[in-house]
């Protein structure tokens, strides 16, 4: 009957999403103390007796001013620029460039109702070639390995989401999105459907498969590939306007992208 | 003489008087907030008990599947709680009866600056709920794209073809427009009518609350009609706005447009329901302490500057949408720079208690409420806004949890702290006190229990908008809090009876309410409960602000009405 916060993190950035986290209770926390502890003991302390006339203030003599200032100044320095403060540190980790993107698994998503199509770049290392290995709500990884994923979607918008990794980014028709991650634990995880997308949108679930060692997952690759996909761009031709983003040369400084 | 002129139709059916009118919208916004929370319920049952037959009225709605919520009916019922309870309850509510019903008695006028114009808002929305309702019996049912009508699943009938997704929209659309005429009859009201010696300075803060409330209509609110529209065009004349990829005809248009536009609104939408309730709070509080509004300025200054800030803050909806992420950080700082004016006033409204002489009335419990779970729902958006936590929590239960916290909570308690403090003034009767009491406290326990629970949820990764967590391996742990949700929700639905009898019994059995019951100074308390057809005879001549009350050299009681001439002498300036 306990009531886990989080999921098990397996990533290398997950615990910086949950340290921003208690870092946010911490200072609402406090705020929020406060707020109730002067509400509770007002009510406890003011309550209307007869006899007794309330204190005629309208709260702008020159003491009340120098608190409102006061508490402004406090709320934005202490909360707010604390903790966008932090964010930025985070973001940069979570969402910047990866740290060995040369090293990075490559995989290309494009989810339709209700199901993630997912495709890998074959031995050759180019998209959209005939030795492409494709597969349906399964994407296997090798664990400790930097991974770069690009999405769109055929139809409406659909979200990825790893709630063990602590991401998600929204598959959007007619774009390409992207984002990385690097897992820390093998093992089999859900991938979720975070965007309503149609009647099926609950059961829009995929398996990330974090294989135990490089090999492993080269020997469940070797396995898939030879099949080649029939479809090599699922409707749509990944060419944008503004595309760097071929495989083997895309820029990860930006995780969106729009065209 | 005119008055025995005019028929029954033309004086509880088509009137121009604000009054009615105020009871038509509080009646039809009454209606949907029992018609949201029934499908709440229903949701609530589909996730505590996924694809179990629902008891008793299951067999009823879901004929076809032995009484069991289905896979093309979940969308439906989030989708039309979200519409209905947004735009059809809460907003009738909070800006249709309680705008008018007080603006243009708090003001000193006889009625709204444009009479017909008000009814004609009404009639709008009056329209658009028979479209909303209608939408139920078409073919392929009601619309299930969900209340944010987000591009391209609303805006393409490949995926979505039915007429019922149409008339949402429609509904939608009138409903917006009903608004914004109501909008424009509130900030020429406030404006233009006020009595002789009501300065800007002199208005209850629930005015200032609902005319920049008003303020943020006009402006926003064409935009996201104007997106409902372009989704018609989409659907209907093949337009491709907001198609794009593999469905678009041609090249297609730009899927994050739509969100855009619809969060261009979406996110004053926030403050347009909530800063009404701001004000009420502030005048109620100050009422029910006997004591001053606390740093009045200060508090109609936070309030000026947040609806600038709704106006800039809207891309903190869409950090996960492909945006780029450095647009986000700037969304990101000026949201939770909100906290600031917010922090002023939840300073103000402990300075206004601090001291006080407060009386814990039923209106003042539920105004109390608000300062609490408003609370909470403020500190919580803070996380949302943060956009690398953000990233996990979008589209979670936190969300979900977070936003009712600010829109269920804090806009329904405000809601019931309106209807319990005007009731006297509206219907010429008391409501009861101890059901009222009873009403208050079994609801804060069960919101809190539903609501702070979906933010846990939320923490662990549960995605809101689907209909069945058993089916991810990661919310098998959490699936028992869902049971929990649905019998505090349960519990949360059954106490709402406890208003609508105690409304109903007091409406026609309620004790005579004398002018003013709760010894308050504004205007609206001069005037017979309930008011006479044109309010104010003469224009009344206003000597001092809305909240004299514990004022020291007074030796009978210990407030001044707004109209006391001893105010001159007595009250601050």
């Amino acid at each position: 009957m306990g009531m886990s916060t989080f999921p098990p993190d397996i990533s290398t950035t997950g615990y910086l999403v949950d340290r921003l986290f208690w870092l946010a209770t911490l200072l609402t926390g406090v705020a929020f103390l406060l707020v109730v502890a002067a509400l509770g003991y007002f009510l406890l302390r003011y309550r209307a007796r007869p006899g007794r006339k309330a204190f005629y203030t309208h709260g702008e003599s020159r003491g009340a001013l120098w608190m409102t200032g006061g508490l402004a100044i406090l709320v934005f320095f202490l909360i707010d620029v604390n903790l966008a403060y932090h964010d930025h540190h985070a973001w940069d980790a979570v969402w910047g460039s990866p740290p060995r993107a040369a090293d990075a698994l490559r995989v290309q998503i494009m989810p339709e109702q209700f199901a993630w199509n997912i495709r890998y770049a074959g031995p050759d290392g180019i998209f959209r070639t005939s030795d492409d290995v494709t597969t349906i709500n399964q994407l296997h990884v090798p664990v400790n390995r930097p991974v770069i994923v690009q999405l769109s979607s055929k139809d409406v918008i659909h979200s990825f989401f790893l709630p063990n990794l602590r991401i998600k980014m929204d598959a959007v028709p007619g774009m390409v999105t992207s984002l990385y991650f690097q897992t820390t634990h093998p093992g089999t995880y859900d991938i979720a459907c975070a965007e309503h997308c149609g009647f099926g949108h609950y059961r829009m679930r995929g398996f990330l498969i974090v294989e135990e060692s490089e090999k492993a997952f080269e020997g469940w690759f070797t396995e898939q590939a030879g099949e080649g996909p029939p479809d090599l761009s699922w409707g749509w031709n990944w060419d944008l306007p503004a595309a760097p983003q071929q495989a083997g040369q895309m820029e990860t400084t930006q995780t969106g992208h729009t065209p | 003489m005119s008055e025995q002129r005019t028929s029954f139709i033309r004086k509880y059916i088509f009137s121009t008087s604000h009054k009615v009118i105020a009871i038509q919208y509080l009646i039809t916004g009454l209606v949907f907030l029992a018609m949201g929370g029934v499908m709440a319920l229903l949701i609530r049952w589909q996730l505590a008990y996924p694809w179990q037959p629902v008891p008793l009225i299951g067999k009823l709605l879901f004929p076809g599947s032995g009484g069991a919520v289905t896979p093309e009916a979940y969308p439906v019922l989030f989708t039309m709680h979200g519409g209905i309870m947004v735009f059809f309850a809460l907003t009738p509510i909070l800006l249709g009866a309680m705008g008018n019903y007080t603006i243009p008695l708090e003001v000193g006028a006889r009625d709204m600056a444009f009479p017909r114009l008000n009814m004609l808002s009404y009639w709008f929305l009056f329209l658009g709920s028979v479209l909303l309702i209608a939408s139920f019996f078409v073919p392929e049912g009601a619309a299930g794209f969900g209340w944010t009508v987000y591009a391209p699943l609303s805006s393409s009938t490949a995926v979505l073809p039915g007429w019922g997704q149409d008339l949402f929209i429609l509904g939608l659309a009138l409903d917006a427009v009903s608004i914004l005429m109501g909008g424009l009859n509130y900030i020429t009201t406030i404006m233009q009518l006020r009595a002789p010696g009501l300065t800007l300075r002199r208005l209850p803060l629930t005015l200032w609350g609902l005319f920049y409330s008003a303020v943020l209509n006009t402006l926003w609110l064409p935009i996201v009609v104007a997106a409902l529209f372009m989704v018609l065009c989409d659907r209907r004349l093949g337009t491709a706005f907001f198609v794009a990829g593999p469905l678009a005809p041609h090249e297609g248009g730009q899927v994050l447009l739509y969100q855009h536009l619809f969060w261009g609104f979406g996110h004053p939408e926030v403050y347009i329901l909530i800063f009404p309730v701001w004000g009420l709070v502030g005048d109620l509080l100050s009422v029910f302490s006997r004591k001053p509004a606390f740093g009045y300025k200060a508090t109609v200054l936070s309030m000026l500057v947040i609806t600038i800030l709704s106006g800039i803050v809207w891309g903190h909806h869409m950090f996960t949408s492909g945006m780029n992420p450095l647009v986000g950080k700037a969304f990101m700082f000026l949201t939770i720079t909100v906290s600031v004016p917010t922090a002023i006033f939840f300073l103000n409204w402990l300075g206004t208690l601090w001291r006080g002489a407060i009386r814990l009335t039923v209106p003042m419990l539920f105004t109390l409420g608000v300062v609490f779970v408003f609370a909470i729902g403020g500190l919580t958006g803070l996380f949302n806004a943060l956009q690398t936590f953000d990233v996990y929590i979008h589209d979670t239960y936190f969300v979900v949890g977070h936003f009712h916290y600010t829109l269920a909570a804090s806009v329904l308690f405000g809601a019931f702290a309106f209807i319990y403090f005007w009731f006297p003034k509206i219907f010429g009767r008391q409501m009861n006190a101890r059901l009222g009491r009873l009403h208050f406290w079994l609801s804060f326990v069960f919101l809190n229990a539903v609501f702070s629970v979906m933010m846990f949820l939320g923490l662990h990764g549960h995605m809101r908008r689907i209909a069945d967590a058993t089916a991810y391996e990661f919310l098998k742990p959490v699936q028992h809090w869902n049971v929990f949700i649905g019998w505090a929700a349960l519990g949360l639905g059954l106490s709402q009876l406890l208003f609508f009898i105690n409304f109903l019994y007091s409406l026609f059995k309620g004790a005579p309410a004398p002018a003013n019951p709760w010894e308050a100074g504004s205007l609206a308390w001069t005037v017979s409960s309930p008011p006479p057809e044109h309010n104010y005879e003469t224009p009344p001549r206003v000597w001092c602000g809305p909240h004299e009350y514990g004022v020291p050299s007074l030796t009978n009681g210990d407030w001044l009405s707004q109209t006391d001439p001893q105010a001159a002498k007595l009250a601050r300036s």
